[in-house]
């Protein structure tokens, strides 16, 4: 077989289904190593075709090429089963697959003592399979298939520990709030059927760009809107977050993979695929802006006060996330693309290292009994450092200069609104600095706050249980991590770890800024996809000087969020207790999450509860559905009665019957056909 | 020439000779002759059509039918004997092993 790019591209997401085929039925039988191997080799193997992909398209000009199957057929509208390859799924390919790829290494390491070995890892390439799919959809349809797809993934991996009730809750949770996403992205697609008869991107696109008086459009403006509220739901921004903090509820290589560097990014990615019908409306793309910079601060905020440091990562997943639809909604995709991808390195990074930690603790996931570890485990924190220099912007790391090309592209845009929402970002960019060096502070420097030889303390989603002797998936066996040391992790996790890190140093270069020397090569890589053939660039505002001006106010921005987390965790700790009692009200608002779950919980939840104990049990349920059972089931006794009375055994009365019948059938034939043909 | 008409009006009267014998008779001989009754009244009906339409496919049905009356009469007599070697009676109303 010749190496044909449109026979290959079919790979990558058929083998990953392959693995998730072998382990998923044969997989509880097999040993471990073989589980492992299967799922490493099934991952590798489609990094390894992109790779080829992406040497092979180099320098051609005309990068997108499609390979289908007819698929859905119906008059007057087809849509077929298409993968698409373009720069912006070149990208977006690499990541699911490169990133994919080390966190499976990773996985080997951290989940080797855990029961359902076999089924995470067909779970993990289950999501490979849906991923990919997802990114290389040429429809939206096929990209619903691989968006619902994830989602099942999501859902399985958080519930990973079912046993536990507060997983099982987080992955019904994830779930639910969605649906509530797919929702709008359905009526979404149903409007782009109404009004261009088809999903393909090619089609659906080129149809807006040949109507430039569409600009502005009402029905634009809605189908767009309704796309935002599909990519909320996934892409974790207000008002449908509250899923992705509870998913941490999944093992820490899930909160990597999946809820921090490919799955949450999708809506980013579906907004950016879609962007023919955000540029053709001014007003979604304003409400993506704002969407962005407010989840931006707004997790932001939350994530200062965290104590699990998971959940700081998962508000500060939120909140990066919010900076990309940020660039998006100002028409900066390339610079959402770009943080897409160096947040995937070094959000990744920081999942894993806090894995390493938790691994290290023997399940601690509260940063109040962490601290002193840079000396424990080095190597982890050497990594972890790494990616909270890329996150919080220190200069020539990744999120240096993606974070910087977002607030640039922002400041710049024109209008007073992005400057408003520039400022937002400037200061989330301070809080960001500021709680992760707070995570840094606390967990690796000062004194250690854990007991070694006695029993760990078990916290909220604590079920990381490290022992030579047996391991369970129940949290509530503290036994297991009585007398457990604190040690450094094996080196199949510290290998992904470097590597990442590496990735969070350099995996911003590809995009440095003309400013500052470079040649911004991710930007003219994605260029031919961004093109905006109905609204020509319009010249930007700004100059190198003014690049370079923000660019040293939010390095400054970022050291003063580091010289606070300083002063208060390290310099004097405790300073932030005394601060959060003279603050009371506001510590409260924080550390409660702006009481949004409880909202939702009271306004939605008990509500929507009652109605369906109220009224669908108790009147419906019992009433009509169960009450018309019954009844058609005294009827069919009655009926049976009866005819029981008429079996006699008596073969002169069945054949009385039987030719009563027969004389039935035969007058009806006779008579009743001229009736009912001729009323 | 007669019309077919007579022919079916005859093979009405037989058939319902054939029913009302099966129905009131309680020798299983006599059920068993009504019967017999009943198949050579469809079969004087399939003569009469074929007669009327020219067709010989009719009287082929009626040796069809014929062939399997033979071979069910002498399935039936032997289902008779044994039952009246068992029962010493050939009234049908004893033999009630059917009812539920």
């Amino acid at each position: 077989m010749t190496l044909d790019p449109t026979t290959l591209v079919w790979f990558i997401p058929l083998l990953p289904f392959a693995g998730f085929l072998i382990n998923g039925t044969l997989g509880r039988k097999l040993p471990r190593p073989l589980v492992s191997a299967i799922a490493l080799l099934f991952t590798a193997l489609p990094a390894a075709i992109v790779a080829w992909l992406w040497n092979a398209m180099r320098g051609t000009d005309s990068l997108l090429f499609t390979a289908g199957v007819p698929w859905i057929s119906i008059t007057g509208f087809q849509v077929d089963f298409v993968f698409a390859v373009d720069h912006l799924t070149l990208i977006m390919l690499a990541v699911v697959t490169g990133v994919g790829f080390l966190i499976h290494i990773y996985s080997v390491g951290y989940m080797a003592h855990e029961e359902g070995y076999w089924r995470f890892f067909a779970y993990l390439n289950l999501f490979m399979f849906f991923m990919s799919v997802l990114v290389l959809a040429e429809n939206f349809l096929l990209l619903f298939v691989g968006w619902e797809g994830v989602g099942l993934a999501s859902y399985l991996l958080i519930g990973f520990y079912f046993k536990k009730t507060s997983a099982a809750n987080a992955g019904k949770k994830a779930f639910i709030v969605n649906r509530i996403g797919d929702f709008g992205f359905l009526l979404a697609m149903f409007l782009l059927i109404v009004h261009f008869g088809s999903l393909s991107f090619v089609s659906v696109f080129a149809t807006v760009a040949q109507h430039p008086e569409w600009h502005g459009a009402h029905f634009l403006t809605v189908i767009a809107l309704l796309l935002v509220v599909g990519a909320a739901g996934k892409s974790a921004q207000i008002p449908l977050y509250v899923w992705l903090p509870d998913a941490m509820e999944g093992p820490t290589p899930v909160s990597a993979l999946i809820h921090a560097a490919t799955m949450v990014t999708a809506g980013v990615y579906m907004i950016a695929r879609a962007h023919v019908l955000f540029d053709a409306s001014p007003t979604a793309c304003a409400v993506v802006a704002c969407l962005g910079a407010a989840t931006a601060i707004f997790a932001a905020s939350i994530g200062m006060v965290q104590h699990d440091i998971k959940r700081v990562l998962a508000y500060s997943t939120i909140s990066q996330l919010g900076y990309m639809f940020l660039a998006c909604g100002v028409g900066a995709y390339a610079a959402g693309i770009f943080h897409l991808l160096t947040h995937a390195f070094f959000k990744a990074l920081l999942f894993l290292a806090a894995g390493s930690v938790i691994h290290a603790l023997g399940g601690e996931q509260d940063m109040r009994n962490m601290g002193g570890l840079r000396t424990r485990t080095p190597i982890t924190f050497w990594t972890m450092s790494a990616g909270i220099f890329a996150i919080t912007g220190v200069p020539l790391f990744a999120g240096f200069f993606s974070k910087d090309e977002i607030l640039y592209r922002t400041f710049t845009a024109p209008g007073p609104l992005p400057k408003l929402l520039w400022l937002v970002g400037l200061v989330t960019a301070g809080m960001t600095s500021f709680y992760m060096f707070r995570l840094w502070f606390k967990t690796f420097f000062g004194e250690p706050h854990f007991d070694e030889k006695a029993e760990l303390h078990e916290h909220g989603a604590a079920v990381h249980l490290h022992s030579g002797t047996h391991a369970v998936m129940v949290a509530d066996h503290d036994d297991n991590a009585r007398g457990h040391a604190v040690h450094e992790s094996p080196w199949i996790m510290l290998l992904p770890l470097v590597l990442l890190a590496i990735l969070s140093f350099i995996g911003g270069w590809v995009g440095v800024p003309a400013a500052l020397g470079g040649h911004n090569e991710i930007e003219s890589f994605l260029a031919p996809v961004f093109a905006n053939p109905a609204a020509p660039e319009a010249p930007s505002t700004g100059s190198h000087g003014l690049e370079l001006a923000l660019a040293a106010v939010s390095v400054l921005v970022a050291f003063y969020g580091f010289y606070v987390a300083y002063l208060w965790y390290y310099k004097k700790p405790g300073t932030a207790a005394v601060l959060a009692e003279r603050a009371e009200p506001a510590y409260a608002i924080l550390s409660h999450k702006y009481w949004v779950d409880e909202i939702y919980a009271n306004f939605i939840v008990t509500p929507l509860l009652m109605f369906t104990r109220g009224f669908l049990e108790l009147i419906f349920e019992r009433g009509v559905v169960n009450g018309s059972g019954k009844a058609s089931g005294t009827a069919v006794r009655g009926l049976a009665w009866l005819e029981r009375t008429q079996i006699s055994g008596n073969i002169r009365s069945y054949a009385g019957w039987l030719a009563l019948g027969a004389a039935a059938v035969i007058a009806i034939m006779i008579f009743g056909r001229a009736v009912w043909m001729h009323p | 020439m007669v019309p077919t008409a007579y022919y079916l009006v005859l093979s009405a009267m037989l058939f319902s000779l054939g029913i009302a014998g099966f129905l009131i008779k309680r020798n299983v001989i006599s059920v068993f002759i009504s019967i017999e009754l009943m198949l050579n009244a469809v079969n004087l009906t399939f003569v009469a059509f074929a007669h009327m339409w020219g067709q010989i496919s009719g009287q082929i049905f009626v040796f069809f039918v014929m062939v399997v009356a033979a071979a069910e009469a002498a399935v039936g007599l032997a289902i008779i004997i044994a039952i009246f070697r068992t029962r010493r009676s050939l009234n049908v109303d004893d033999i009630d092993l059917m009812k539920s």
